[in-house]
């Protein structure tokens, strides 16, 4: 299978704090990845190495090549909004803009100077009816997105990142401000997606992690201890630090 | 637990005798303006008052028109907002997005200093360069003196710009940042995040900047006095004198009496309204545009 993301001796500092130390990833298409690990264990700080999201953060330094589809992406050479086109990204918490569905699904292709409204109509149908939010909101595309419930909001904001036509889509605890109902339909749309993108996951859960992804590697002290099928990882850790994380013992 | 009642009592008091010497405080000015005004209104006629051009207060057979201050009240206002308005977002912008945070703090130092500043002092500065620089540029060809309409929206603009900064830059500043992450996230650039996301979540704080900008030129008076030449002119040609409401009340002020007096006072009036004017439109405009879409 081909690699869409090779990571390769990557390093990240916080000022003097190594964050991430050496990691070394490769990311095949089309499947999901979780990424766990105990809070503040570096996993999101990885995640936002891939859309280059810590380009915002003052005094953060990152070391090593991130390979996307064979082009090394972290470099000042490579242009971030080319890369943050093909890589989506979802956030912790539900954060449409305040504007109407219709104009939050537009942005992104908008921003790219798409303007013809047949074309946008399309992208608004399509994307929606891809983050199974369609049948919600097909009779009040222009009324406010701040009206959603949380989960509805959640799935606006994957089908915003969708119209975008990413390879990956990168989620950063995506369920956590939702209910077990919200969280249950947005694990369904993940397993969905995978058919067509690559979708790298940070989650607390490690149910949800088992659930939904075909890998997984664990994150500890900014260091990946493991990263293997998401099957072995579960059932027959290798490291004596994935055991005892995934069986409860710490973390 | 009786005397801790007490003392919750006595300090609930205080806070709502102190609201309602506020309001009382507002009420009252109201109710003077209007009882010291309304005779010259009654006598003179609101629609004359409002409408006449001539302003004739010591005339054997005195004329009390205040159209042509009106008018040159609103024309500097809506003159000095246009330069402030656009100067001041865009350094808001600027301050807040595409600096150093250290030269922003040194800036918004020097910017907080300059809404400090007393407005006769602005009106000196305005008089040394606009003014001078209008003198000797178009006095000998056609008989310029530089105290004129234009200096007074230069005044204007000076006095708005601080107020207009100042209350933006924090408007832009409490913006939630998971709005700009998102935009960022979508591939847009720096200046589509700043144009389509934060300027419209910073909506309300920077409404509230205009208005208090436009309040602040409506209302100056000193600094107006000083460079507009105050004599009672309205023109298209900016280059010539001219004199606001407010200059009118307190250049007059002094040595009016009777019916003159309460003519300044109803010019009070006017002044009033039109600040409660501009106060409403601009919350009408924000609740609509914030109605649906927000």
């Amino acid at each position: 299978m081909d690699n869409i993301f090779d990571i390769k001796n990557l390093n990240l500092w916080y000022g003097s704090k190594h964050a991430l130390q050496g990691i070394n990833l490769r990311i095949n298409k089309q499947s999901v990845v979780a990424l766990i690990g105990p809070s503040g264990c570096g996993k999101s700080t990885f995640l936002r190495c891939l859309n280059r999201m810590n380009d915002l953060i003052v005094n953060c330094h990152i070391e090593g090549s991130i390979l996307f589809n064979k082009v090394n992406v972290n470099s000042e050479r490579y242009d971030e909004i080319n890369l943050r086109k093909k890589v989506g990204m979802v956030f912790q918490r539900p954060n449409p803009f305040p504007m109407s569905i219709y104009e939050n699904v537009i942005y992104g292709p908008k921003c790219q100077g798409i303007t013809n409204k047949k074309r946008l109509d399309e992208l608004v149908e399509s994307s929606l009816k891809k983050a199974a939010l369609w049948e919600d909101v097909k009779d009040r595309l222009n009324s406010s997105a701040l009206g959603l419930s949380g989960g509805q909001q959640q799935r606006l904001c994957i089908a915003r990142a969708i119209a975008m036509e990413p390879d990956v889509i990168l989620m950063d605890e995506p369920t956590s401000a939702l209910d077990p109902i919200a969280t249950a339909k947005i694990e369904k749309l993940i397993i969905e997606l995978k058919a067509n993108y690559t979708i790298i996951i940070v989650t607390h859960s490690m149910q949800q992690a088992a659930r939904i992804s075909d890998y997984t590697a664990f994150f500890l002290m900014g260091e990946l201890i493991e990263y293997d099928k998401t099957d072995i990882i579960f059932a027959n850790p290798k490291n004596k630090k994935t055991e005892d994380y995934i069986t409860g013992r710490f973390g | 637990m009786k005397k801790y009642l007490n003392k919750q009592l006595f300090f609930e008091t205080l806070y709502k005798l102190s609201i309602i010497f506020a309001s009382l405080l507002l009420l009252l000015i109201i109710i003077f303006i209007f009882f010291e005004g309304v005779p010259a209104l009654k006598e003179y006629g609101v629609f004359k008052m409002l409408f006449n051009m001539s302003w004739q207060p010591t005339a054997h057979e005195p004329s009390f028109g205040l159209s042509k201050m009106i008018l040159a009240t609103i024309i500097s206002t809506l003159l000095s907002l246009l330069i402030a308005i656009p100067i001041g977002l865009l350094s808001s912008v600027c301050l807040v997005r595409l600096v150093s945070r250290k030269i922003k703090n040194i800036i918004m130092f020097i910017v907080e200093i300059l809404a400090g500043i007393p407005s006769v002092i602005v009106g000196f500065f305005v008089l040394k360069t606009i003014v001078a620089f209008l003198y000797q540029h178009f006095y000998m060809n056609i008989g310029v003196s530089g105290n004129s309409m234009l200096a007074a929206v230069f005044v204007l603009a000076l006095m708005a710009l601080p107020t207009i900064i100042t209350i933006t830059v924090k408007a832009l500043e409490a913006v939630n940042p998971m709005y700009t992450e998102a935009s960022l996230g979508l591939g847009a650039n720096k200046i589509q995040t700043i144009y389509k996301v934060e300027l419209k979540a910073a909506k309300s704080g920077i409404m509230a900047a205009i208005v208090l900008g436009a309040g602040r030129v409506i209302g100056e008076t000193m600094a107006v006095m000083l460079v507009s030449g105050n004599a009672i002119n309205i023109s298209s040609n900016l280059l010539l004198p001219t004199r606001t409401l407010t200059a009118n009340i307190a250049t007059e002020m002094s040595y009016a009496s009777g019916l003159h007096q309460s003519a300044l006072y109803a010019s009070g009036i006017v002044l009033f309204i039109m600040i409660m004017l501009i106060n409403i439109t601009l919350l009408i405009i924000l609740n609509k545009g914030g109605g649906d879409n927000a």
